[in-house]
């Protein structure tokens, strides 16, 4: 501190707004990780007890509220079918709009940017509303008129089921895989796009042999999101193909089918015996969460291969 | 300053230098574009021959980069994009009606400033353009293959590791498989855009050496920022300035008795 340009680094001051920040997110950080854990902790500490074998592979009979012969079969199958009849749906629509609205719109034009809003409201609506709309749209209007159509005597369209409870989870999953597409697609270098032009390839050429292959990471991505996003939704399925209780396992797209999300509504508030029930409900929750992760982990599985392999060839 | 290019001069000069462009290969007349409202290119008049090495040169934001985008049409992916004047390549108007960019591509090849390979494999890239027009031969594309990759000086270096990551190969070797490529397709021009301005030194001789070899069988469009490059490898030297072209003659007069002072005062150093 002698001489006035010499700078002391040895005093090391005491910074109070930097430290209180530092401390402010890391006490958001704990707070995130320690809900997250209490959760699955309570979880997966009273779920345990209940799964079993049984639990898991059995059909239950209409009293599913005793823990000794109900299981979760049904429930499993409803529930993995809708998602997986969902991602069917969606991620084609969605990465057609997406490769639309990234390389073929024309940036600044009205069309787009009202494609662009749409999108985003649709993501700000609410789930129940989805399944009022599918109800209405999908169910009474092209399901009806579908019947009429191929005159069914009774109907086999015009009725809640898989394909209609899947088709409306696709449509409330739109956004999150048309907006993680547009991401992927965005950080293709605009270099290899200009290769390929250049060598005297089409457009669609090119999205099809160069930018696709190499966006498809993160499209995969927003399939993941949306899974989980759908996964665990029960309100769009509500009026669109879910059953309080089915005999046996739905065999065709127009059956309707039981849910593992809806299942833990209907054990929470219907039945006569809390005590009773309690165990089942923690054991169909962690099933629950146990799907969930396992219809991600193929899809990160898929994700982490194709990495790999464009890392190592083509 | 003029003293430290001249001795390159010399060397180039001891070139059995070309006879001039003869008939022209590429006719650019009164060409100006626009983007939106601003004109990036102002009222220019250029005829390169053939099989010569014709550089642009030219401070930044002079347009050549954009004129040579011209030659294949690759300002047609920008938004908002004008152009007036007129451009042949081989008597025909590239900007007329009934031009299938795509012919015209495969005939114009080039070569970008920061080196862009396919996320594939090294062979892969050089086949890539030939799929694209029909080739499916095995041995066929293997030839090719290889043809273009010991035309771009490259395949002593991958014949090996043919199948491996092209994204694995240095930042020289990986301009060159991009040279590869153009090159594979067999187009009359190459366009060069500053194709060795992210290389070192040494990745940058070859580069250059390269050029100089594929004069021979093409004809070759080179912007570049570095005036000794310019000097070296081309044969012919336009320089621009704010969108007009100032000058064009030989590189041999363009560096050491230029006509115009603007070129004088950008080659020997004064402004640029």
């Amino acid at each position: 501190m002698s001489a006035p340009n010499s700078i002391d680094f040895r005093t090391k001051q005491f910074r109070a707004g930097s430290f209180f920040f530092t401390g402010l997110t890391g006490l958001a950080t704990v707070l995130i990780l320690a809900i997250l854990a209490i959760i699955l902790t309570d979880v997966i500490f009273n779920g345990w007890r209940t799964l079993s074998w049984h639990f898991v592979s059995s059909i239950p009979t209409k009293d599913f509220f005793d823990r000794h012969t109900t299981g979760v079969l049904p429930m499993i199958i409803g529930t993995a079918s809708r998602v997986i009849v969902m991602t069917v749906f969606v991620l084609p629509v969605g990465v057609i709009t997406a490769v639309y609205l990234t390389e073929y719109a024309p940036n600044s034009s009205m069309v787009t940017r009202i494609i662009r809003a749409a999108v985003n409201n649709l993501a700000g609506v609410p789930s129940i509303v989805f399944g009022l709309f599918g109800l209405g749209f999908f169910i009474n209007f092209v399901g009806k008129n579908l019947d009429a159509a191929l005159h069914n005597p009774t109907a086999v369209w015009g009725q809640p089921s898989i394909i209609w409870a899947s088709l409306t989870l696709a449509v409330m999953t739109l956004p999150v895989v048309i907006v993680a597409t547009e991401e992927a697609l965005k950080a293709v270098p605009q270099g290899l796009r200009e290769a390929s032009l250049a060598l005297g390839a089409t457009k669609l050429k090119t999205i099809i042999k160069i930018v696709l292959p190499q966006a498809m990471p993160g499209i995969l991505t927003g399939g993941i999101l949306a899974v989980s996003r759908a996964a665990g939704e029960v309100a769009p399925i509500l009026f669109t193909g879910v059953a309080y209780y089915m005999g046996s396992l739905p065999q065709h797209l127009t059956d309707r089918f039981m849910d593992l999300g809806y299942h833990v509504f209907v054990l929470s508030t219907q039945s006569t015996n809390i005590e009773q029930t309690e165990p089942i409900l923690y054991a169909t929750v962690l099933v629950l969460l146990l799907l969930t992760f396992a219809l991600n982990l193929v899809a990160i599985f898929i994700r982490a291969n194709m990495r790999r392999k464009m890392r190592s060839l083509h | 300053m003029a003293e430290i290019i001249l001795p390159k001069i010399n060397a180039l000069q001891t070139r059995p230098a070309g006879a001039g462009p003869g008939e022209p290969l590429i006719k650019i007349n009164d060409l100006s574009l626009f983007y939106g409202a601003s004109k990036a290119l102002k009222n220019v008049s250029l005829h390169l021959g053939e099989k010569v090495v014709t550089a642009f040169i030219g401070p930044s934001g002079c347009g050549k980069s954009t004129l040579l985008r011209c030659l294949n049409r690759m300002n047609d992916l920008i938004d908002n994009v004008r152009i007036e004047g007129s451009v042949s390549i081989g008597g025909h108007d590239i900007y007329g009606d009934n031009v299938d960019v795509i012919e015209l591509r495969k005939r114009v090849g080039m070569v970008f400033q920061k080196s862009n390979p396919f996320p594939k494999s090294i062979y892969e890239n050089v086949a890539y353009g030939l799929r694209l027009h029909g080739m499916k031969d095995k041995s066929e594309l293997d030839g090719v293959v290889e043809q273009s990759l010991r035309g771009a000086a490259l395949w002593d270096e991958v014949k090996d590791r043919l199948h491996s990551s092209a994204l694995g190969l240095s930042g020289g070797q990986q301009q060159r498989l991009c040279i590869a490529r153009a090159i594979a397709i067999r187009p009359e021009i190459v366009l060069m855009d500053e194709p060795a301005s992210a290389l070192d030194p040494i990745a940058t001789t070859r580069i250059e050496e390269l050029i100089l070899e594929l004069k021979k069988d093409f004809t070759i469009v080179i912007v570049t920022h570095n005036m000794q490059q310019a000097a070296r490898i081309s044969d012919y030297t336009a320089f621009f300035y704010i969108g007009e072209l100032i000058e064009f003659d030989t590189t041999t007069r363009i560096f050491t008795n230029p006509a115009k002072r603007q070129t004088e005062d950008y080659v020997t150093g004064r402004f640029g």
